[in-house]
């Protein structure tokens, strides 16, 4: 580790890499002969993919759109929304940043059922699941960003006579911004889990659970997998796009000028 | 957290949430009620509606006490060995936990291994190990039941172990990468003086070192583990453990099964994570770490 890596080497060995491991995958399903409905080779799923363009796309504004996005957003909007409000009272503080920090660890995704009880089969009912997972990690990042700043910091705002909105504004809520960018990332990737997970419990036909289970069901393996390629660039796409914006926002903090 | 001086708050929070649980069941399950009283004829008085709302058999919304009670008569009312035990499913999703954070524990520290020692392994693992993290893994876990019994897994142990892993290792791995590289140049050094062999150095010096970073991460990782297995439960259509409880309840329309599995998930994570940080401490005090 005494060289620095250059940009090249960072994107040509992961590249390298995992073309790599697509073409022993390529190689053993073609030598070993493995059949298409265990395993499609990558060619095949490629294949897949180019043919299915219209089902894919309409499978992704189902999930990801509709379900995931809806879900996001409310989740988020509130977790953020009630931080603000438990840090402004330290007894509510106190109390709830434990139950949530609990919450935050319990296997939510185990509501997807009774949201699809309540709100229905359509997206409705994906958004809710995603929005309960989503909500914990986005208020207790936030918070936990929220108690980011020193007492010397705050002892400073105070000199400035600045009140606590000033100081919420200027202060903590910058200080805050890479917690909730770190919960952000967090929530991103449950906020798949928890559209596609409830897509088990019941949908319409159509949307990326919905698919998997049913072509699962026909064996036709090489479909599952093109729709386990499109969730998993979709899931590093959402992830890119929040590290981007975290780039862009929180340019100031050290971990981002290295 | 002083817990003797965040009891009172906690309490109250609690306390809150359980009113407002109530209101909720009162004001969802009243629709069914007057349902019934209209088809019936009657006029039901409040108070005789709120009565209703809380014994209804198949709720949207159970009221608390119908929950506990339907813990305890799945708990301790039942023979362990019925399948209606919540202990006996309970037992088989503890069993999918621990053999996945055993796995993913194995993963996530020879991963960090390599990726420390080899300059190699670091650029071509790491972005790939992040990448993982962001793929739904419940779109995985239909290829990972048949890939795993067409190579001879007999029963869905393996797969779920497999899922629960899949979410568990990577908290290890990631603080296992920062504890293995936190001896500084100094230490490092010193051991150079001693003429140590790579090997000497990542033994004698790395390991120890990492020590209260990987402690730090099992916590997280047994947590991950949990809903890895629940999701694997849900997603690979198991037929038992908590998650296929859950499952259960949803396709036969009954919701006191779901809401009792759900509850006794909580309970079953709530004793991992509380189990995994005393040994935690115990292990951090004999060894005389320090927290990180």
């Amino acid at each position: 580790m005494n060289r620095s890596d250059t940009q090249f080497e960072r994107i040509a060995y992961p590249v390298g890499f995992g073309l790599l491991v697509l073409l022993l995958w390529e190689i053993s399903v073609r030598v070993f002969g493995i059949s298409p409905a265990l395993l499609p080779a990558p060619s095949a799923i490629g294949a897949a993919i180019a043919g299915s363009v219209p089902i894919l796309w309409g499978d992704w504004v189902q999930t990801v759109i509709k379900g995931a996005m809806n879900g996001l957003w409310m989740g988020g909007i509130a977790g953020v929304a009630l931080a603000l409000v438990i840090d402004r009272f330290a007894f509510l503080k106190q109390g709830l940043m434990p139950v949530a920090n609990f919450f935050a660890a319990l296997p939510i995704v185990g509501l997807a059922p009774i949201m699809v009880m309540w709100f229905g089969f359509d997206w409705h009912s994906k958004a809710a699941v995603v929005a309960i997972m989503v909500f914990f990690p986005m208020l207790v990042n936030t918070l936990g960003g929220l108690a980011a700043t020193d007492s010397m910091q705050r002892d400073l705002m105070r000199t400035y006579s600045a009140g606590h909105i000033a100081t919420l504004l200027k202060l903590r809520i910058p200080a805050a911004l890479p917690f909730v960018f770190n919960g952000l990332k967090i929530a991103t990737s449950l906020a798949l889990i928890g559209a596609i997970v409830a897509e088990y419990f019941g949908s319409p036909i159509r949307g990326m659970g919905f698919r998997i289970t049913t072509e699962m069901g026909r064996l036709a393996t090489d479909m599952v997998w093109a729709e386990i390629f499109i969730s998993a660039l979709t899931g590093t796409a959402l992830y890119g796009l929040v590290a981007l914006i975290e780039k862009r926002v929180t340019f100031w903090h050290p971990s981002q000028r290295g | 957290m002083k817990l003797r001086q965040s009891a009172f708050p906690i309490l109250t929070v609690i306390a809150a949430l359980l009113v407002v649980w109530y209101g909720a069941t009162i004001k969802m399950n009243s629709t069914w009620t007057y349902d019934q009283a209209a088809r019936a004829g009657t006029e039901p008085s409040f108070s005789e509606v709120v009565s209703d709302t809380m014994q209804q058999s198949r709720p949207l919304l159970p009221a608390p006490h119908q929950v506990v009670s339907e813990l305890w008569k799945t708990t301790v009312e039942k023979k362990i060995t019925s399948k209606r035990s919540l202990v006996y499913q309970g037992i088989i999703t503890l069993k999918t936990t621990l053999w996945g954070f055993t796995l993913g524990i194995f993963i996530g520290v020879s991963l960090a291994a390599i990726i420390v020692l080899s300059r190699v392994g670091r650029l071509s693992l790491m972005p790939w190990a992040i990448i993982s993290q962001t793929i739904p893994i419940v779109a995985l876990a239909p290829m990972i039941v048949i890939l795993s019994n067409a190579a001879g897994a007999g029963t869905l142990l393996v797969p779920k172990a497999i899922i629960a892993a899949y979410l568990s290792f990577f908290p290890v791995m990631v603080s296992m990468v920062k504890g293995l590289s936190s001896p500084d140049h100094m230490q490092l050094d010193l051991l150079r003086t001693y003429g140590a062999r790579p090997n000497a150095v990542f033994w004698k010096l790395r390991v120890p070192a990492s020590m209260p970073y990987f402690f730090a991460s099992l916590k997280v990782s047994v947590a991950a583990a949990f809903v890895g297995a629940v999701v694997g439960e849900l997603s690979t259509s198991a037929i038992a453990g908590l998650g296929a409880r859950m499952l259960i309840g949803s396709q036969f329309g009954e919701p006191m099964i779901m809401w009792a599995a759900l509850f006794a998930a909580a309970i079953l994570a709530g004793l991992l994570i509380f189990t995994v940080g005393g040994v935690e401490k115990i292990l951090r005090r004999a060894m005389g770490g320090r927290a990180v």
